[in-house]
């Protein structure tokens, strides 16, 4: 066996591997299918509706598992992660809000926020806008430094457990005030909307959801499979450590702050990627993503799921916005009592989460 | 000074006149003339200081004066009287016309109006008037107001007439009686003063000076200075008192969560939707008085301070009982839960009350407020909250220092089994001051229906603030909430009068943030050995 073939049986075994693949076949052959070839009258066809709605649960699967990562696994709650994936999502809109180029109601070369403020030139912030690899580049950077910066001041000083997730929920607070702002330059209350083109090819078409939801599909195996590599590695097992016991992780000499600020960064970089997928698929950031109330939704995400499991990330991801998505249409008004019960009845009887359920069934079967 | 005496003499002359009638010539003025014709009769019948002129002026503005052939006619439904002598007319002439009042003759009435009441016996009237005519007056009243400065001796109203006077002056007027009132102006602190200095010393755009007389805009310009310095004392003083006013707030509002958090540990996210409960309730008891004994209105308050207190304190207490109590050592999922119960608190007041915004009424002792200086009106339901924030501080301080519950609360949270093991029921009293520290929440809330929108959102703005109060001020301690709560208060003032309140808010943040890296147990940790903090 080479190396390879080890690392593979090690991150899943055939039931596993069996599961991903079809769940890619479903993403990029059956679902493409259905939405593309099969005629609209047909039963079967998937309408856009849908395509964005399944596209947008698997960015927040992503976001959820870069959660899970840093809480499941090294026992960091973070109340601020919302502001990565809007961060994400913002430098990539800047991109597509040049796309817009001078299609928008005013007719000029310049977002329509721009002109309505009556701007003259780009802020400094917007010197590359116009390219897609440097806008790419900054979704990743962006985030990523951020989380970096803040990371390393925040584990440096031993700030941990509610004082660290309160702390990011002010950070997160206090960017939702900044970007709230007209002057900041994105767009403020509003945020941007109304794209018309990625890379030149018209956005709105079904071909390029569809492929959006194929780059989104393949994000997050590709994300499922780094992470379940980084928590089945010794890495990953010092990080379980540090979860249960820091101070003996520290008194056996691992420095933790290593440890903690590489799953930080990797996790903001991530929800960044997650964001800059969500904006082109679903059409629209505003510095709502940012608030505190939509960050510690992820938490619930993943306490549904169930905590230290990526598959669980994914499947709380799944159910909680799909249930979201079911009440906020049929009984708005319930959907508030259904997620705040979660939060209780979860923490209270389910602290493993719908995977910590399944496997207690499993293990109660002879 | 020659003219003013003359100008005295006339008054007086005018006054000592018996009210018989008003003249008549003004009087068809007033109802046939001009414009022009008639808004100097306005001001001649204002001077004149008479009842009647009163009585006249106010029909007209009604739109009660009504014309018949040359006579003048107040008509009040279907009796009239002759506008001159005051006799009745009966039976009601034909062929009457209405008079007309444009706007320009409505100012002038105004005007006019508010110069009579600057003669009329009752002090509140004369300083209401006064203080109408201070926002801006008709420089033809100046005689009249000259006269009533005359035999105004109130202390309080006599400065303000001055001003006034000084400021109609400033128009018209020779060199030195202008100076004169520059003078005068240059004591006020009014913006208003201000304006009137500045436009004095203006450059036109062609380099001269707006104001020819050389003595003049020397004058105007140490007058401006000393304006400008008591203006710019005032906004101190209004600063530091909106610091403060903050800080109360801010303090009511993190009480609660240094009981609870500070001392308990129990990190509860419902406790904004306490203070929400807390204001809520504020509003029933308001509607309870409005519907039942609306007389006792003024007194709500009274009521609705310890029903806050109680309805908050139950429903912490519940919460306590039913939720928190099995999360206890599990700070992260209490976090969430307790989240979670918070959304279920605003979905529930959203259900019952609706979605918007509800009104709580200030009781009349506290709307209004002490006008400082000309620029600083401190509110009185601000100065009340304050009072009430220190009353609630002292209160609590005494509770936890000088009461069997603060002594079993400090036992169980040093030190829970040596507590437990000489006696102290632990589960109760845990609930007893969670239910203390939901009582708090529940206190703020009350306050802040005063002063705020009470809405189901009511609590989200002031949960974040209130845990980096706590996180500031260090857990364990109720000084270090004091003074974070205060300096927060002070700093987000101070910024905000530099940079606007948005960015005032994200700097205080990110000071916090960056402060807690610095000292992770806040301003005043308490002294222990523990690694962990």
């Amino acid at each position: 066996m080479g190396p390879l073939s080890s690392g593979i049986t090690r991150l899943y075994g055939p039931q596993g591997w069996a599961a991903i693949g079809v769940f890619a076949a479903v993403a990029f052959v059956v679902f493409p299918v259905l939405a593309l070839v099969v005629p609209e009258s047909s039963p079967f066809h998937v309408s856009a509706y849908w395509v964005t709605l399944i596209g947008k649960i698997m960015c927040y699967a992503i976001v959820a598992m870069a959660m899970d990562l840093v809480w499941g696994y090294a026992g960091i709650l973070s109340l601020g992660h919302g502001l990565f994936f809007a961060l994400g999502g913002y430098a990539f809109g800047m991109y597509l809000m040049r796309q817009i180029g001078a299609d928008g109601q005013y007719r000029m070369h310049m977002p329509d926020f721009m002109v309505f403020l009556d701007w003259k030139e780009f802020p400094w912030h917007w010197a590359l806008s116009d390219s897609f690899v440097a806008q790419a580049l900054l979704v990743v950077l962006v985030p990523g430094l951020l989380a970096f910066v803040f990371g390393y001041f925040a584990f440096r000083s031993r700030v941990k457990g509610v004082y660290f997730s309160i702390i990011t929920q002010a950070l997160t607070y206090a960017a939702m005030l900044l970007f709230f702002r007209n002057n900041t330059g994105f767009g403020g209350n509003n945020g941007f909307t109304d794209f018309k083109r990625i890379l030149g090819i018209p956005i709105t078409t079904d071909e390029t959801r569809i492929a959006l939801f194929c780059i989104t599909g393949a994000v997050l195996i590709g994300t499922l499979l780094l992470l379940r590599w980084i928590v089945t590695s010794k890495f990953g097992r010092v990080l379980e450590a540090i979860r249960d016991a820091e101070q003996r992780v520290m008194f056996c000499g691992y420095n933790t702050v290593h440890y903690k600020l590489a799953v930080w960064t990797l996790s903001a970089v991530l929800c960044g990627i997650a964001g800059a997928l969500y904006v082109p698929l679903v059409g629209i950031i505003n510095p709502s993503e940012m608030s505190p109330a939509n960050s510690i939704e992820i938490a619930i995400w993943v306490a549904v799921g169930g905590r230290g499991t990526l598959i669980g990330a994914i499947l709380g991801a799944g159910l909680v916005n799909g249930a979201k998505s079911v009440f906020t249409q049929a009984f708005p008004e319930y959907w508030l009592y259904v997620l705040g019960l979660l939060f209780v009845l979860v923490t209270l009887f389910l602290p493993q989460g719908v995977m910590g359920l399944l496997s207690r069934r499993r293990e109660a079967r002879p | 000074m020659r003219t003013l005496l003359i100008i005295l003499l006339a008054a007086a002359a005018f006054l000592a006149r018996p009210a018989a009638a008003l003249d008549a010539g003004l009087v068809e003025k007033l109802g046939l003339g001009d414009s022009d014709e008639k808004v100097g009769a306005i001001n001649a019948l204002a001077t004149t200081g008479d009842p009647k002129a009163a009585e006249l002026l106010a029909a007209l503005a009604e739109g009660d004066v009504q014309v018949a052939g040359k006579r003048v006619l107040i008509v009040k439904g279907t009796q009239a009287t002759d506008a001159a002598t005051g006799e009745p007319v009966a039976p009601l002439p034909k062929d009457r016309e209405d008079v007309v009042a444009n706007n320009r003759l409505r100012g002038a009435i105004a005007s006019a109006l508010a110069a009579l009441k600057l003669v009329a016996p009752d002090r509140e009237t004369r300083l209401a008037a006064v203080k109408a005519l201070a926002g801006g007056a008709d420089p033809s009243i100046l005689p009249l107001v000259k006269k009533a400065l005359g035999q105004e001796s109130d202390a309080v109203i006599k400065p303000l007439l001055e001003m006034v006077a000084a400021t109609l002056e400033l128009g018209g007027g020779d060199r030195d009686a202008r100076i004169a009132a520059i003078r005068t102006l240059g004591l006020s602190g009014n913006p208003s003063s201000k304006t009137l200095l500045l436009a004095l010393v203006e450059k036109r755009n062609d380099g001269t000076f707006a104001e020819p007389d050389e003595d003049v805009r020397i004058e105007a310009q140490k007058s401006l200075r000393a304006v400008e310095d008591r203006l710019a004392w005032g906004e101190r003083a209004g600063l530091l008192f909106a610091g403060v006013s903050l800080g109360s707030i801010l303090l009511l509002a993190a009480l609660g969560l240094a009981i609870t958090y500070g001392l308990m540990g129990v990190i509860n996210m419902a406790h904004g939707e306490l203070i929400m409960i807390g204001a809520y309730t504020t509003y029933l008891v308001q509607n309870l008085f409005r519907a039942h004994a609306p007389g006792a209105f003024d007194g709500y308050l009274l009521c609705a301070v310890p029903a806050a207190f109680a309805v908050s304190a139950v429903v912490g207490m519940i919460l306590e009982r039913t939720v928190i109590r099995f999360l206890y050592g599990r700070p992260l999922e209490t976090l969430l839960a307790t989240w979670g119960i918070s959304l279920i608190l605003i979905q529930a007041v959203r259900t019952i009350f609706g979605a918007q915004n509800v009104q709580v009424e200030n009781p009349v002792w506290m709307s209004g407020g002490i006008q400082m200086l000309s620029n600083v009106v401190l509110p009185y339901s601000r100065i009340v909250i304050i009072g009430f924030a220190a009353a609630v501080l002292a209160g609590i301080w005494l509770l936890l220092t000088r009461t069997r519950l603060g002594l079993f609360v400090r036992g169980v949270t040093q030190n829970r089994a040596m507590a437990s093991c000489v006696g102290v029921p632990t589960a109760r009293v845990d609930t007893l001051a969670f239910g203390v520290g939901s009582g708090l929440a529940g206190l703020a809330g009350c306050a802040l229906s005063q002063i705020g929108n009470v809405g189901p959102e009511l609590g989200q703005a002031y949960i974040v603030d209130s845990f980096l109060v706590v996180v500031l001020g260090g857990v364990g301690q109720l000084a270090g909430t004091v003074y974070a709560a205060l300096g927060l208060g002070f700093a987000n003032k101070l910024l905000e009068s530099w940079s606007g309140a948005v960015l005032a808010k994200i700097v205080v943040l990110v000071f916090i943030i960056v402060f807690i890296q610095k000292r992770p147990q806040g301003l005043f940790a308490m002294k222990g050995r523990a690694v962990e903090a």
